[in-house]
């Protein structure tokens, strides 16, 4: 049990939680909370990966992709939270529900 | 003294608990402004894991983008979305029990009752009284579906967690590949030689995706009324003292991005946050700098990449393969023209829409 594992562990956990939360909660800023909190684990558990061979440096490969990701999962959110503020502006909405059919 | 060896685990032990409890708690508040403060405290806390995993370069990116932006993004929607008012208050009145079961307990009564009377209110509030569900007022799903829902999400991650133990051998990836050839990547660190040359596809596509973020943003809706007014004394002259420093910080990380942590896209970050800052203080930009300067500062980056990236073809080189000795050069204005255009790119997401 090294520390660098207990990271990709909690990294799997984090996907987990923000699995649940996608899921079950209807407001459309919780659901973009949950995605950055997903990405955030996938990062985890990629930047662990390279820290696999002990003492040693870590790879930059995978260092690199979630650096990139970073940004990308940034300007995401961003276009989602104005996708939100869209639906807000068009229906009054801010929540997706099962039962409201309009 | 064995017990000092296990200092350092104990330490990460509580970081990656501080982590998951954060995360639930971000998730699971019932008020959503707590509830984006705690995930701004996330990505803080997620800040020091990546230093903990000598990701530096990583640590730079979230405490900027992950903590900083983000944090600013939801906030400003926050406040756009609902002034005031929280996600689960319980309906107290019959209005506001008729608001919470249109689908937003916070739209104004005002506009609602407005909306009805024209008839262009989504559903008729009469007609649905009776067939909503008890659990559409709390904003999550019933207890049943949510049991159901974590039940069935526990074993893919039990598996997810059984394969992250098992591909826990020592193994050193790609490290070797990208030390033998660093010297002819015209960088002497590693992240940017990855970022810039070895992968610089990838990163030509994420300064794309960047631009159609923005685009789309910018499709969405005009850009919002600037009120005229006047900061905070103490906001004005904190941005005024901060708002250079950051620049310089800036030109700093992208300078030392060749041979130590950081790079266009710290650097960028940085730039990004300032615009922020410079926003919120109330300054903006002239309505002259907002036609084509603009839009030339925000393709910059992708253009001069892509530039580069196809002339290289004409010396006979594969695509994005810069000729040897070329590199650095090549490198350095990439990243200056990605690390303008990812600033301006952030700052503009974050003040949305068209101008």
């Amino acid at each position: 049990m090294n520390s660098v594992l207990v990271f990709a562990l909690a990294g799997v956990g984090l996907i987990l939680l923000g699995l649940y939360a996608l899921l079950v909660q209807r407001h459309l800023l919780r659901k973009v909370l949950a995605f950055n909190v997903i990405s955030s684990g996938i990062f985890l558990i990629l930047a662990g990966l390279a820290r696999r061979a002990p003492g040693a440096e870590p790879d930059p490969v995978p260092q690199a992709m979630v650096l990139t990701g970073i940004v990308v999962a940034v300007a995401a959110t961003a276009l989602a939270l104005a996708m939100i503020q869209a639906l807000r502006t068009a229906t009054g909405r801010t929540r997706l529900d099962d039962d409201g059919e309009d | 003294m064995a017990w000092l060896n296990l200092l350092p685990l104990a330490i990460d032990l509580v970081l990656a608990l501080t982590l998951l409890w954060l995360a639930w708690r971000a998730l699971s508040s019932p008020d959503l402004f707590r509830a984006v403060v705690l995930f701004i405290a996330l990505g803080l806390v997620l800040g020091l894991v990546w230093v903990r995993l000598d990701a530096v370069d990583i640590a730079l990116a979230e405490i900027a983008l992950g903590a900083g932006v983000t944090g600013a993004l939801l906030l400003a929607a926050l406040a756009k979305l609902q002034p005031g008012a929280t996600d689960s208050a319980e309906p107290a009145s019959a209005a506001e029990f008729a608001a919470a079961l249109e689908g937003d307990p916070d739209t104004p009564r005002p506009a609602l009752a407005e909306r009805a009377a024209t008839g262009t209110a989504p559903i008729a509030l009469g007609s649905t009284l009776d067939e909503r569900p008890v659990g559409a007022a709390a904003g999550t799903a019933p207890i049943a579906l949510r049991w159901l829902i974590a039940l069935l999400l526990i074993p893919p991650c039990i598996g997810l967690g059984l394969v992250v133990w098992q591909l826990w051998v020592p193994a050193p990836g790609l490290t070797d590949l990208v030390a033998a050839r660093l010297d002819e990547s015209g960088v002497t660190y590693p992240v940017t030689a990855v970022l810039l040359n070895f992968r610089g596809y990838d990163t030509l596509l994420e300064l794309a995706v960047l631009l159609l973020a923005l685009i789309g943003v910018w499709s969405l809706s005009p850009a919002p009324h600037l009120d005229d007014a006047e900061p905070e004394p103490a906001l004005a002259a904190l941005s005024r003292l901060l708002a250079p420093l950051m620049i310089l910080v800036a030109a700093y990380l992208v300078w030392i991005g060749a041979q130590a942590p950081g790079g266009a896209f710290q650097a960028g970050s940085v730039l990004g946050a300032a615009g922020v800052l410079l926003r919120l203080s109330g300054w903006r930009l002239s309505p002259r700098a907002t036609g084509w300067p603009l839009r030339l500062a925000l393709v910059l980056g992708v253009a001069v990449f892509a530039f580069i990236g196809l002339a290289v073809i004409g010396l006979g080189q594969p695509l994005l393969g810069y000729p040897a000795g070329w590199a650095k050069p090549a490198i350095l204005a990439i990243e200056l023209a990605a690390t303008l255009s990812i600033g301006t790119i952030l700052a503009a997401l974050f003040i949305g829409g068209r101008p």
